[in-house]
This record gives structure tokens, C-alpha cells and sequence, in this order.
């Protein structure tokens, strides 16, 4: 996959609340699919359908672990997209910051942005 | 003391050819339609990157009313900008714009689709603005460029350096 279609499906498998919340799930630490499905009202078949969409963005993988088989988080492959998305949001922000400055002036307060950079 | 706001800028991907970007104000809703349709003002905030300057803000904030906004750099003075034309003008609730890119000197060129239709909503609560702009590329192809490159990089360069100067004399 190049970066661009990479990325897709990155944005393609976080577009669904259920995704959203397995990989919360496994920000805490691995789990198997049994452990997965349990929080939420789904069959394992539809979890595991969920995790094949993760793992064909990367998002997550299959530890080395033949009984239980946990999932695991790939930290890095969602820190690629973050950073894309990350990069513009703090383009608006620093315009926004000036933006800030601005209408504390016009409202005749002391400037927020001055007083504490970043 | 005051209530939590969102001061913080929030962007998401509502569909493959948008972006959103939601912020708070701790200012009148009528300050901040301000700030986004009078050209002395809008400038002010839009235009002030470090290493750039604002030669040309025009804006006629009117349903049909049209506007061009032009950025230079210091260093070699080389220009880009954006033009278009106000499609729903709703004070101060609600601007819809169409927005082309103008490479100028820069070069290039935003990947078809042009113009964007760029949506603000002005709404205001307990003395908080929240502002939300919604762009739609018409296209995931310029939507992504849009993110990735558009006005972003050249701009982000001399943000960073800038940033790097502060720090050196806080340090200092």
C-alpha cells in the first residue's frame, strides 16, 4: 500500500464507533477476541469481522500467542494518522490564537496568548 | 471561575471529501462575525503569520459579494492567495463561501474540483462562540491535498522558526 492508501484505511477503520472503542479497549493491553466481544452486545463472528478491518489498516495485530491469539494495538500506524490530521489542526490553532488575541483586544482584555505561549 | 470551553482546535473528517474544524471563543458572537467579515479586522488574525504579510484583503461579506485574499513572504516575496464569492450571508449565524485557490507565485495547484465550499457557523452560549468551519472539497483527492500541503507548509516553516527564536531568548 502507499502512504495515501494506507492512510484510507486508517481513516476508513476509525470511521466506526465499535472500531473506535476496541482500540480503546486495547490501548489498556492486549486481549483476545472472547475478552473483546464481551463489552459489547456482538457475537464474536461480528467482532471478528471488526478486527479484520483493523488489522487490514494496520491498526492492530495478532500476538505471537497460539490459545488465546490476543489482539494488540499498533501504536505507530495510528500515530501516522493522528500526525497527518495533527499537523493542520495546529495550523487553525495558531490561527485561532491570533484570533484570541484579537477579540480579547477588542473586548479590552490583556492578551491571553502573551501571557501564556503554547 | 469561568466555564470549560473547547480552546482548543478540533478537527475531524465528517465524510471522504470534508474536513471540520470546531474552536471556542470566550467572546460575543457578534465579535467574532466581526472579526470574520470586516477586512481591517479579519486581517489582523488571518494575516498575521511571522515572515508574512497581507498585501491584498478584500472581502464584500453579501450573498453574491465576492473576495480575494493574498499572502507574501518576507524572504523573496513570492505570493498565493484565495478568491471567491459569499454564496449565503446569515449575520452572524452563518457564512457559505466559495473558495478557489490562487497559486500566484508559488505555483501548482489545488487538485481539481475547485471551488471548495467552506460553511461557518457562528453560535453562541453562556458568552462562548463556538465557531465551526466545514470545507467540502468536492473531492477526497483535494480534500486530503488540502490537509497535506495547501497554504499549510510554507506557513507551518516560518511558525516553527519562529517558535524556535522564542524559546532561544526565554532561554537566554
Amino acid at each position: 500500500m502507499t502512504s495515501s492508501q494506507r492512510l484510507d484505511a486508517t481513516f476508513a477503520a476509525l470511521a466506526d464507533p465499535t472500531r473506535r472503542a476496541i482500540l480503546a479497549r486495547l490501548a489498556r493491553g492486549d486481549a483476545s477476541v472472547a475478552e473483546l466481544a464481551e463489552p459489547f452486545a456482538m457475537s464474536q463472528p461480528a467482532i471478528s469481522k471488526h478486527l479484520k478491518v483493523l488489522e487490514h489498516a494496520g491498526l492492530v495485530s495478532t500476538a505471537q500467542d497460539a490459545q488465546r491469539r490476543p489482539r494488540r494495538l499498533e501504536g505507530a500506524r495510528l500515530g501516522e494518522a493522528t500526525a497527518w490530521l495533527e499537523e493542520y489542526r495546529q495550523f487553525w490553532e495558531r490561527r485561532y490564537r491570533a484570533l484570541d488575541d484579537l477579540l480579547d483586544e477588542l473586548q479590552g482584555k490583556p492578551s491571553r496568548s502573551r501571557r501564556k505561549r503554547r | 471561575m469561568t466555564t470549560a470551553i473547547n480552546d482548543k482546535a478540533q478537527v475531524s473528517l465528517p465524510s471522504d471529501t470534508e474536513v471540520r474544524v470546531t474552536r471556542d471563543f470566550r467572546a460575543p458572537r457578534t465579535l467574532v462575525w466581526r472579526a470574520h467579515t470586516e477586512p481591517e479586522l479579519f486581517r489582523r488574525w488571518i494575516g498575521g503569520y511571522p515572515g508574512w504579510s497581507m498585501p491584498v484583503c478584500e472581502m464584500d461579506v453579501r450573498p453574491g459579494g465576492k473576495y480575494r485574499w493574498r499572502w507574501r513572504m518576507d524572504e523573496g516575496g513570492k505570493e498565493f492567495g484565495f478568491y471567491g464569492d459569499y454564496r449565503e450571508v446569515d449575520a452572524p449565524r452563518e457564512i457559505v463561501q466559495a473558495e478557489y485557490y490562487d497559486p500566484g507565485d508559488f505555483g501548482g495547484a489545488m487538485p481539481a474540483k475547485d471551488p471548495a465550499i467552506t460553511r461557518t457557523t457562528f453560535t453562541e452560549k453562556n458568552g462562548v462562540t463556538t465557531l465551526v468551519v466545514l470545507m467540502d472539497y468536492g473531492s477526497k483527492e483535494a480534500r486530503d491535498a488540502a490537509i497535506s500541503t495547501g497554504m499549510t507548509d510554507g506557513m507551518e516553516t516560518s511558525y516553527a522558526r519562529l517558535d524556535t527564536l522564542v524559546a532561544e531568548q526565554q532561554r537566554g
